[in-house]
């Protein structure tokens, strides 16, 4: 039988939560790096024992750790004892040196001026899809990064902030790479979303980019509200057959693009609210996608105290809410970008964690809702794996 | 030798049990105490030093003999104390507040 294998990251720690097919009984495994702030745990898609994980702290600095059992066992990259020796006998380190590509350059600061790239730490790890030793970093101040060396080292893909970098500025949530879809059908073809500064597509493998926000609006938060850089975008999904088909969580309204991002338009419908952060797509049905409407930029939790995931099975436009299992009074959590996940199981499960510190699922494509935890640390990041 | 005490975190980081004890060549600096900790614990570059300008992390402190190094220069000499071991070399998590 089929299992499912969560990946939790909060600020506390990361945690495992594993099930059978039936998505009743949940194991919990943890905390893994008990008080770090784990941003986000993803698995390989061709060798799931692998497992990234971006551990990162205010004092000590960002650390990229490397599962090769599952999430049983856990090791920074390269850290071998004969690993970390170099050809000069010297010793290494590297797996968590991430230094900007070439002349550091500047960002638009809050007050104007340019501002030089300070690196902060990784938001999100992307696996290839083909290569398990080959991951995508994206990180705060916004850039990407690549690993071939299963993490033991990576490079800045810089051409990255030479789409208009310079006019980038941070929102009051920073300025981070927090999203990269790998298109499954064109190798060379990579999205990220970056808050503050909007979507991006590379058709080079990352080496040369360009902004794709046309027809995004941000009267509110832009005095341009169609500007081509600045739109804070919180997260893009889409679904593996139909790669030129993304929907978009932006700051405010819900978007989709039927041409990798040539152009959006926006899909808000009935929701109560088009404020949210996650966005998530069906594993079956490519035209049925997940929001959580948060009320406002200016009060992140639900409107009314009650969680409510919409779901939509027209691509947009036309939502219902899914309230069985979800409290339906006084809950004010969110739920952050990296937060909702689906499975691969037949019916889809949908998870998702809140900064209260419980994660939900789904074994029934959103109908009914059950908590696998209660009280974690806030969660920042939710990955499913399916597993044989 | 230099005893050096880490905290609870870059301990774990580097599955380090207690203090640690280190053979520096040399003048005992906190340059080249760190040098020395990093060499014989490479997973703790980058979480006490930059990894390029080598510049203390902002929210990690030095300590010895009662006296704040944090802010002297990487070729302060270690108090006398600390060279012959009869103190250690504290690496701090600097105080969250709150």
């Amino acid at each position: 039988m089929s299992k499912v294998q969560v990946l939790v990251g909060t600020k506390k720690g990361a945690f495992i939560l594993t099930a059978d097919g039936k998505r009743q009984k949940w194991n919990v495994s943890g905390p893994h790096f008990a008080g770090w702030e784990i941003y986000h745990v993803k698995g390989s898609p061709v060798e799931p024992n692998r497992i990234y994980a971006s551990q990162t702290s205010g004092w000590f600095g960002q650390i990229i750790q490397r599962s090769d059992d599952g999430g049983k066992t856990w090791n920074t990259p390269g850290s071998s004892p004969e690993e970390l020796k170099s050809p000069d006998g010297m010793p290494k380190g590297e797996s968590n040196k991430f230094v900007y590509a070439g002349e550091v350059g500047t960002h638009k600061w809050y007050d104007g001026t340019q501002h030089p790239w300070e690196f902060k730490r990784i938001w999100h790890l992307e696996p290839s899809l083909t290569d398990p030793n080959t991951v995508y970093a994206g990180a705060e101040d916004a850039a990407i990064f690549k690993t071939v060396d299963g993490g033991k080292t990576w490079k800045e893909l810089s051409g990255l902030r030479s789409a208009k970098g310079h006019l980038w500025q941070p929102g009051a949530g920073g300025m981070a790479v927090h999203t990269i879809i790998l298109d499954p059908k064109n190798a060379n073809r990579i999205f990220v979303a970056i808050s503050a500064a909007g979507a991006f597509r590379s058709e080079s493998g990352g080496k040369t980019w360009k902004p794709i926000n046309r027809g995004l609006k941000s009267k509110w938060e832009l005095p341009d509200s169609d500007a081509e850089v600045g739109h804070c975008v919180h997260r893009i999904a889409l679904h593996p057959s139909r790669p030129d088909v993304l929907f978009m969580q932006k700051h405010w309204d819900v978007m989709r693009t039927d041409n990798a991002g040539e152009s959006w338009s926006e899909v808000s419908g009935n929701l109560p609210s088009d404020f949210g952060f996650p966005i998530d797509v069906h594993a079956h049905e490519p035209e049925t996608i997940y929001v959580v409407p948060i009320k406002s930029d200016s009060e992140h939790f639900p409107p009314d105290g009650k969680l409510r995931v919409y779901r939509s099975r027209t691509g947009g436009n036309e939502w219902e809410a899914l309230t069985k299992g979800l409290p339906q009074k006084d809950c004010y959590v969110n739920v952050l970008r990296d937060a909702m996940s689906v499975d691969s199981l037949e019916p889809c499960g949908i998870y998702f964690g809140t900064t209260g510190g419980q994660v939900y699922a789904s074994a029934d494509s959103g109908d009914t809702w059950n908590p696998i935890v209660r009280d974690l640390p806030a969660v920042l990041s939710v990955e499913v794996q399916t597993l044989p | 030798m230099i005893r050096v005490i880490l905290p609870f975190h870059l301990r774990n980081l580097a599955r380090i049990d207690g203090e640690v004890q280190l053979e520096v060549e040399g003048p005992a600096t906190l340059r080249s105490v760190l040098d020395a900790l990093e060499a014989r614990y490479p997973v703790l570059r980058g979480t006490i030093r930059d990894h390029v300008t080598l510049k203390r992390r902002p929210f990690v402190r030095f300590f010895a003999c009662k006296e704040d190094l944090s802010c002297e220069p990487p070729e302060t000499a270690l108090p006398e104390a600390v060279v012959n071991s009869e103190e250690p070399f504290l690496i701090v998590g600097a105080m969250a507040g709150g």
